[in-house]
């Protein structure tokens, strides 16, 4: 029998009620086993909201960006929820959340829910629980959910795990077209915005992305990236990046691009939780604890070494 | 699965006082001591920091309060986190407050005082020992 505490919560939730739906995700975040059980009667509610990336370097101005787009957002009438990820330190454990601070005018509006998270730990520019709570924030009904990394380098490129249309935001001044033909987070970009545009430079950073842009090869599937100036501080140009936001997700929608990334995005989810509980079941048993102490004794005496030591644990473990 | 329990607290400065360098250093002292610190910048109005608190779900206010006006920010708020099904987070305040005030306030349910001055190991226990 479901219990009837978890049935008017699941209703509260998929009615858009805010405390209940912020309480799942601290349970959530906590790894209480009352989430999962509450995730899995929501995941069916949940697929239907178009789901934005923000990433770029610390203080290129992400979270004054989203503060603009949900007011373009919002007089286009959707529904916006935001989560913005700041990092956990590494010496302890705790963190300032701040992003929320630039967007704090819009948390009285009733379409709108903004949530920070801590990294703690996760490398990849969000949180590992990031993508349980966009689950949660789409079951709610909320019509586009922006996800805000942590300020990130050229590595952490996470989102592309999770968006349906990434946007890379930079500022002029800060690198050369040979930083902008590098590996990393700027390919992942479907958007490039050039932010603090009333600077100098503004124009030559702009070109050198549209440079590489048009280096690079693309699949038809994919819209060729344009790339767009902006002064979040003052509004200039957020009208235009919320538009290609949305002209994105229209070109995904007709090529039959969103379905296959909808799918794909899944796999990679699927993928994670099973690794996940795999390695959780796997080491939870005694019998594996065990050897893999006897293991660190052996190698502590450099009996064996670890390479040997982890293939031998893992050939018991498969039954080779 | 391991569960973890990390403090979430939420600085906020309610009203027109634009000084917010003790709200920083506080939020700062409690992130060192291992716990997420929402902050939400200067000039919140009571249903702003409702709000947040509702969205981000925290288990401490902790608003930080030069004005004078701790009293009466502090008896409203504590009746609208009632109101607003917050009834299980605790609030603390922090700035320029009496000492003849701190019995006053904790008797409208704030649950730690920090006047000014107040050391941060202070602040840290105290806010540790509001879910003892």
């Amino acid at each position: 029998m479901p219990n009837p505490d978890d049935i008017r919560n699941i209703e509260d939730i998929r009615s858009g009620n805010k405390l209940s739906g912020a309480r799942l995700i601290q349970l959530i975040e906590k790894s209480d086993p009352r989430a999962f059980k509450l995730l899995k009667a929501l995941y069916p509610d949940a697929g239907n909201a178009f789901i934005i990336g923000i990433t770029g370097a610390p203080g290129v101005g992400k979270s004054t960006l989203i503060d603009g787009l949900i007011e373009t957002f919002r007089e286009m009438d959707f529904k916006v929820a935001v989560i913005c990820v700041d990092p956990t330190s590494p010496y302890s454990g705790g963190a300032i959340l701040g992003d929320r601070l630039r967007m704090q005018r819009h948390v009285t509006d009733k379409g709108v829910f903004i949530r920070s998270m801590a990294s703690r730990g996760h490398k990849g520019g969000l949180s590992r629980t990031t993508k349980d709570c966009s689950i949660v924030l789409d079951a709610m009904g909320y019509d586009i959910i922006i996800i805000e990394s942590v300020g990130a380098g050229q590595a952490e490129f996470d989102m592309i795990k999770l968006a349906h249309s990434i946007g890379v935001v930079s500022i002029p001044g800060a690198g050369d077209g040979i930083q902008a033909v590098k590996a990393g987070i700027l390919e992942t970009a479907d958007i490039f915005i050039v932010n603090k545009s009333d600077r100098p430079d503004a124009d030559a950073a702009a070109e050198s992305l549209k440079m590489m842009v048009n280096m690079r090869s693309f699949p038809q599937t994919q819209l060729l990236p344009k790339v767009y100036k902006t002064n979040a501080l003052d509004k200039t140009g957020i009208k235009a990046v919320a538009t290609a936001f949305l002209s994105h997700l229209k070109f995904m929608r007709q090529n039959g691009e969103l379905t296959r990334k909808k799918n794909e995005l899944e796999r990679v989810y699927f993928q994670s939780l099973l690794e996940d509980l795999v390695m959780e079941k796997v080491f939870e048993s005694m019998a594996v604890s065990k050897e893999v102490e006897a293991a660190v004794k052996r190698i502590g005496s450099h009996e064996i070494n670890p390479i040997s030591a982890a293939e031998e644990i893992a050939d018991k473990i498969l039954g080779v | 699965m391991k569960t973890t329990n990390k403090i979430r607290v939420l600085i906020a400065k309610p009203g027109l006082d634009g000084h917010d360098k003790g709200a920083k250093v506080v939020a700062l002292a409690l992130r060192d001591a291992g716990m997420e610190v929402i902050y939400s910048g200067l000039h919140q109005t009571l249903d702003q920091i409702i709000e947040t608190a509702v969205q981000e779900t925290v288990d401490v206010i902790g608003l930080s309060i030069m004005s004078g006006a701790h009293l009466p920010i502090c008896e409203k708020l504590v009746a609208m986190m009632k109101e607003n099904g917050l009834d299980g987070v605790h609030l603390s305040v922090g700035g320029v407050i009496p000492y003849q005030d701190i019995p006053k306030l904790k008797k409208m349910g704030v649950g730690a005082v920090f006047p000014g001055g107040t050391s941060f190991k202070k602040i840290v226990t105290g806010m540790n020992q509001l879910f003892d």
